[in-house]
């Protein structure tokens, strides 16, 4: 039997809060006033952007030095297709540019009509962001200008009023995910109402969700088998902390139950008892809400309590 | 002394646009079987188990702990993970060799990028407070690269469509690659590279089986012995690096002993037409020495065992008698950050 893979949008979304050290936080503090600052190290050479240790000498570094808002493309590359997040939402070019005074070159991007527009060797000017935060994105891009090489690193001591100390770094990735042959065998059966595991066919365990692999063995799983519905708690743990976004009341009981017919227990919540009434050994089955895909919760079954012996391999 | 460490055996999957139907442990295990069959080894017989992957490519955390249902982790194995391509899990199972503990090892390495949108993703790999920010996308980068390669009179556009095609022409040969025969070098995506300065985006596996001593010619007719191998990172500023060479490369190489005698054969994991370039200089290749036969990533890039897949690509060469000395080549991050070098001799053919 074929059956097509599942398949589902997946969006994983994470604002990382993270802490600057004393050279980030002039660098972006700075920017929000619009002034760049670089460091230099024992060298003598000046970095923009700075970094706190020499990149050849790992030396520790801290001397700030601003620079000038102009300065040279050392290469550009034509994006004619701006993605999501990118600086500009037209065409654009990305560049590295050579600021004035620096040594090293900053990657932003030049707002320019097109590729005929851009050279290396060009020379550019910041546009500022109008509204700035103390992030690389009040530098909004670049864009031509014709000035003549501007200026010296000036020492800078890397102090203005309310320094930045941290920036949000937000992101988002949009996946589509498929759980593959095995388990979307799996989640198809469950919306019938049934629940399929998969036999190994070297040490016959059956395993509840398949995977497609028996990780004691290492090889395919491919026969199906039905088990439960009825199964045995063999552990479980009293939840007392209400997770977000989830409609149940606490305490409940989250529990490892080993349904008849497999190796290998499976987690749900028991539902249908008290929960300082739920023991090892009882014996529960799958509960489906109306239109569910999944098993709700899992309830007593009214059974005698099964033999510490039944169940004591699935723990 | 030091023990003599071999690549015994390398499999592949069939590189593909899109593998959806299946698992990622379910796409890995053939490749698992395949290399182990090969050397008639069991997963109890294996002394350590080392694997690349990224759970960026997946969307999903620990990704990794699944795809271990494919080597048999029960009774439990002496099992250890890098979050980057294979190549460099490869690395960490030959330290292991050496030290003695053991005396095989199998490495193995998957990607999945047809689950989300790999430009996107790899923008995540990025420095987070001045660049990802600005999600300047891995094509973006390399066009840098490119553009400056082509300012200093490196290379050109023309030339760049001519690594893409004999790329793709040697990779005819090749089975599992992606992308075979005449690929039309196409449109513009980040001026100055094209389509066909890109590589295919696609799910692959690889594993490869290390053996020390006498246990490798067991296993192998003509093992793959890795006479040298060193890996070595640049500045993650690119404004700080020189992009039109990869000092980083030369020393890895150097370290290898890549220079010590001249290879006839080099797998260099180059993502895009510009990166050979590169690579080429920085390891003083020669236009005698046979560069990417299997075609190399711009034929087949499954991310996270691209790199993988170069050692045992070179590896294999050796095992069939086609080369004697080869240099196999790994990369990871932006324009060439991190460049791994490995050196593979097979014992010499006494040819009548
Ligand atoms: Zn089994």
């Amino acid at each position: 039997m074929t059956t097509e893979v599942l398949k589902a949008p997946l969006v994983v979304e994470f604002p990382f809060t993270r802490s600057l050290g004393p050279v980030q936080s002039a660098f972006l503090t700075g920017l929000r006033e619009q002034v760049v600052l670089g460091v230099r190290t024992t060298d003598g050479r000046t970095l923009v952007p700075p970094v706190e240790y020499d990149p050849v000498t790992a030396d520790e570094i801290r001397d700030l030095v601003q620079v000038a808002p102009t300065g040279t493309v050392t290469t550009w590359a034509w994006n004619h297709a701006p993605r999501r997040g990118q600086p500009l939402g037209t065409p654009f070019a990305w560049v590295l540019v050579r600021l004035d005074g620096a040594d090293t070159a900053l990657l932003h991007a030049l707002d320019a009509p097109g590729p005929d527009a851009v050279h290396s060797g060009m020379r550019v000017r910041i546009r500022w962001a109008a509204e700035r935060t103390g992030a690389i994105t009040d530098i909004a891009c670049f864009e031509p200008d014709d000035s003549v090489i501007g200026g010296e690193a000036a020492d800078h001591d890397g102090r203005f009023e309310s320094m930045v100390t941290g920036i949000v770094a937000s992101a988002r990735l949009d996946y589509t995910y498929s759980p593959g042959r095995a388990q979307t065998d799996y989640i198809n059966a469950l919306a019938e109402r049934r629940i399929v595991g998969e036999r190994c066919p070297a040490c016959r365990k059956v395993y509840v969700p398949p995977r497609g692999a028996c990780p004691t063995c290492g090889v395919a799983t491919a026969e199906q088998v039905e088990v439960g519905p009825g199964g045995t708690v063999t552990t479980f743990c009293i939840v007392n902390i209400k997770a977000r976004n989830l409609d149940i009341e606490v305490p409940y009981v989250y529990a490892h139950i080993a349904l008849d017919g497999a190796d290998l227990a499976l987690h749900g919540r028991i539902g249908g008892i008290p929960y300082d009434q739920v023991r090892m050994g009882l014996r529960v089955e799958p509960v489906w809400t109306e239109g569910g895909r999944y098993p709700d919760h899992y309830r007593p079954t009214g059974e005698p309590d099964a033999d510490y012996e039944t169940y004591k391999e699935s723990l | 002394m030091t023990r003599e460490i071999a690549v015994v055996a390398f499999a592949q999957t069939d590189h593909r646009r899109t593998s959806d139907e299946l698992s990622e442990v379910e796409m890995l295990m053939p490749v698992l079987h395949e290399v182990l069959d090969r050397t008639g080894l069991k997963t109890s017989d294996i002394g350590f188990t080392c694997s690349g992957s990224s759970d960026y490519l997946a969307g999903r955390a620990f990704s990794f702990t699944l795809a271990l249902d494919g080597v048999g982790a029960w009774p439990p194995i002496s099992e250890s993970h890098v979050e980057m391509d294979g190549a460099w899990a490869l690395y960490e199972a030959w330290t292991k060799l050496l030290t003695g503990d053991t005396d095989t090892a199998l490495v193995y390495a998957y990607g999945k990028s047809s689950p989300g949108s790999v430009r996107d993703v790899l923008t995540r790999q990025l420095d987070p407070y001045y660049v990802a920010p600005l999600w300047p996308d891995s094509v973006a980068l390399a066009a840098l690269q490119a553009q400056a390669l082509i300012d200093e009179g490196y290379t050109d556009e023309p030339a760049l469509a001519a690594v893409a095609a004999r790329s793709r022409a040697d990779a005819q040969a090749n089975s599992h690659a992606q992308l075979r025969g005449s690929v039309p070098h196409g449109e513009y995506v980040v001026h100055p590279l094209r389509t066909g300065d890109c590589p295919p985006i696609g799910d692959g596996a690889a594993a490869v089986i290390l053996a020390a001593g006498d246990r490798a010619r067991e296993l192998c007719e003509r093992p793959a012995w890795i006479r040298g191998i060193d890996h070595r990172i640049e500045a993650h500023s690119l404004g700080v690096r020189e992009l039109t060479d990869s000092p980083s490369t030369r020393l890895a190489a150097e370290k290898a002993g890549a220079f010590e005698r001249p290879v006839d054969t080099a797998e260099l994991h180059a993502p895009f037409t510009s990166q050979e370039v590169v690579l080429r200089k920085a390891l003083r290749l020669g236009d005698d020495v046979r560069v990417n036969p299997s075609g190399g990533a711009l034929a087949a890039n499954p991310i996270m065992a691209a790199g993988l897949v170069r050692i045992g690509e070179a590896a294999a060469r050796i095992h069939r008698g086609e080369s004697d000395r080869a240099l196999a080549h790994a990369t990871s991050g932006p324009c060439l950050q991190q460049n791994l070098v490995a050196v593979l001799e097979g014992e010499p053919r006494h040819v009548q």
